[in-house]
């Protein structure tokens, strides 16, 4: 029997060996330089000894740095935080009121815009909501408003909106797989012994989707907070994030363990949140089961 | 229904939050003005014409093309081994192998791109089409393998083994049983990893050389107020090309769930 699986094991191991070599090589040790050469000393272009956690300590202690890293967080939490919430609505229309048949259909119209161009879709949001753009010129045109709102002048602002469509359909469909599951036998059960739709929705529904919610909430927050393209064409470059501090000090100030520093301090925090996020949830949420 | 009706309402305003720039590409590339704004001055072809001779343009499209076709067939392949390992075979360290092949999904690409670039220079490797693509598979690998991983998924075992009772060898197994069964899968892969990987800008930015792909070369091309209705055109284009990709896509995996007798649980995320 043991030779059994170690046969099987070998078997697996084999098979998989390509893909794990190519991550490995491309990625595993990438990832370990970048590590390395965050607690080395940066010169022009080049890493040298000795190993100090200098970079570190400028990274939590400049103000520039700290400003960009708190922008970047507030941004992602808005754009996790709108996401979510528009998501949700339309994840539970989908699992609650169209038909087995149709909802496959719906599935795909919600992800098709994630499937074109990402460059032409943030490029198409300057262009909308710039100065003269397509929504001045409407909601001028309309006779809303006498002044152009030229959203685009609010670099935040504007940073959100762009994400927050870009990553819309992230959100709904972790919600939706996790309404998917909500056995509807519980919330017939719940209305027949008197609670109202609602009560039904808060105390039954909501709390069996919150799995989807919590992974919904990860999609959107963690690529967010390291988005590149969205400050760099929307804020045209003055509303930089982490990711963009991170192409300056890497490739303008070739300062390599600098921008080495602020990956991996800009992945901890990342992290440290998704994971207290999670603890949190199951601490006052997941304890009611 | 009257909860329903109002959720209804709220989709269709979603869907079209969603859709606005879609809606908005034609119309403004078919506008006859050199200003994005309304109202609208015009019908013309101008902007297609005009974004059609551009040399730098094409030059761009064709790199973009070659990077993609390379890019999805090493990332499907890959996937392959993976999916097919994983579903099949339990084997120790298993769930971390995954983790990291499925991690480029969770990393910002900027993390990937700049880990990538480091590497590359240290080695003196000099930056081109190959380094680009050498990105790219990384980064469509676990699309590659989460698709590929449910068309193993809802392959009958029993196939297989009835194949290795009559006598089939498992490599011919393989290729006359599975293969068939996956294909749907195998070509949804590769198409949704070419749209991918033709998408991608910030590894195509960082880890290519001086020559632009084409994602880089729009990216440049909409700092001209002057450029935008052309490359509102070429978006146009664009839109409707990954359309169509998408949807048959779409149709290779919901025929490969249909031919393995499974159900229908969704889209491709």
């Amino acid at each position: 029997m043991a030779k059994q699986i170690s046969a099987e094991a070998r078997k697996g191991w084999t098979l998989i060996s390509p893909p794990a070599f190519y991550a490995v090589l491309m990625l595993a040790a990438p990832l370990a330089t970048v590590l390395i050469y965050s607690v080395m000393t940066g010169e022009k272009g080049a890493v040298s000894l000795p190993l100090t956690l200098d970079n570190y300590y400028e990274l939590f202690t400049k103000p520039i740095y700290r400003a960009l890293m708190w922008r970047s967080l507030y941004v992602s939490l808005c754009v996790t935080l709108a996401t979510v919430i528009l998501a949700y609505p339309i994840a539970y229309f989908v699992s609650f009121y169209v038909s087995p048949s149709k909802k496959s259909l719906w599935l795909f119209l919600i992800t098709i815009p994630f499937w074109t161009s990402y460059i032409i879709r943030v490029s198409l949001w300057r262009t909308i909501l710039g100065y003269d753009g397509i929504l001045d010129s409407m909601v001028m045109g309309l006779g809303l408003t006498d002044t152009q709102p030229n959203i685009l002048s609010n670099g935040v602002l504007s940073i959100i909106i762009t994400l927050a469509h870009a990553y819309a359909p992230f959100a709904v469909l972790p919600i939706f797989v996790s309404l998917e599951k909500v056995d509807r036998s519980l919330l017939e059960a719940g209305q027949d012994l008197g609670e109202s739709r609602w009560m039904t929705f808060l105390r039954v529904t909501l709390p069996l989707s919150l799995p989807g919610v919590i992974a919904a909430v990860l999609i959107v927050f963690i690529p967010t907070v390291g988005d590149y393209v969205t400050p760099e064409l929307i804020g045209g470059g003055k509303t930089p994030m982490i990711a963009n501090l991170m192409e300056v000090a890497m490739l303008k100030q070739r300062d390599q363990a600098m921008g080495s520093a602020i990956a991996v301090g800009a992945m901890l925090i990342v992290a440290l949140i998704s994971v207290v996020f999670v603890l949190w949830n199951r601490r006052f949420l997941g304890g009611r089961k | 229904m009257k909860q329903g009706s109002g959720l209804r309402g709220y989709a269709f305003l979603y869907l079209l939050f969603l859709y606005a720039p879609i809606i908005i590409l034609p119309v403004f590339a078919f506008n006859n003005s050199q200003v994005v704004a309304f109202p609208l001055k015009g019908f013309t072809t101008q902007w297609f014409g005009e974004m059609w001779a551009d040399a730098n343009l094409r030059a761009a499209l064709g790199r973009s093309l070659v990077i993609a076709v390379v890019t999805a067939s090493v990332a499907t392949i890959l996937g392959i081994f993976a999916a097919r390992a994983s579903v099949r075979y339990a084997f120790p360290g298993k769930a971390p192998v995954m983790g990291l092949i499925m991690l480029p999904m969770v990393l910002p690409d900027i993390v990937v791109a700049m880990a990538l670039l480091i590497v590359l220079l240290s080695l003196s490797v000099p930056l081109s089409m190959l380094t680009i693509i050498m990105g790219h598979v990384l980064l469509c690998m676990p699309f590659a393998v989460a698709i590929l991983t449910s068309a193993f998924q809802s392959l009958d075992k029993s196939l297989e083994e009835a194949a290795l009772d009559l006598g089939e060898t498992p490599a011919s197994t393989f290729r006359l049983i599975i293969l068939p069964l996956v294909m749907p899968g195998i070509i949804s892969s590769f198409l949704i990893c070419f749209t991918i990987s033709i998408d991608e800008f910030v590894l195509a930015n960082f880890l290519g050389s001086g020559k632009p792909v084409l994602s880089v070369y729009i990216f440049g091309q909409f700092r001209f107020p002057a450029k935008v209705p052309a490359m509102l055109a070429l978006g146009t284009l664009l839109v409707a090309f990954s359309i169509v990709l998408l949807a048959i896509a779409e149709y290779f995996r919901r025929r490969g769930i249909a031919r393995a007798g499974g159900k229908d649980t969704g889209g491709f995320l």
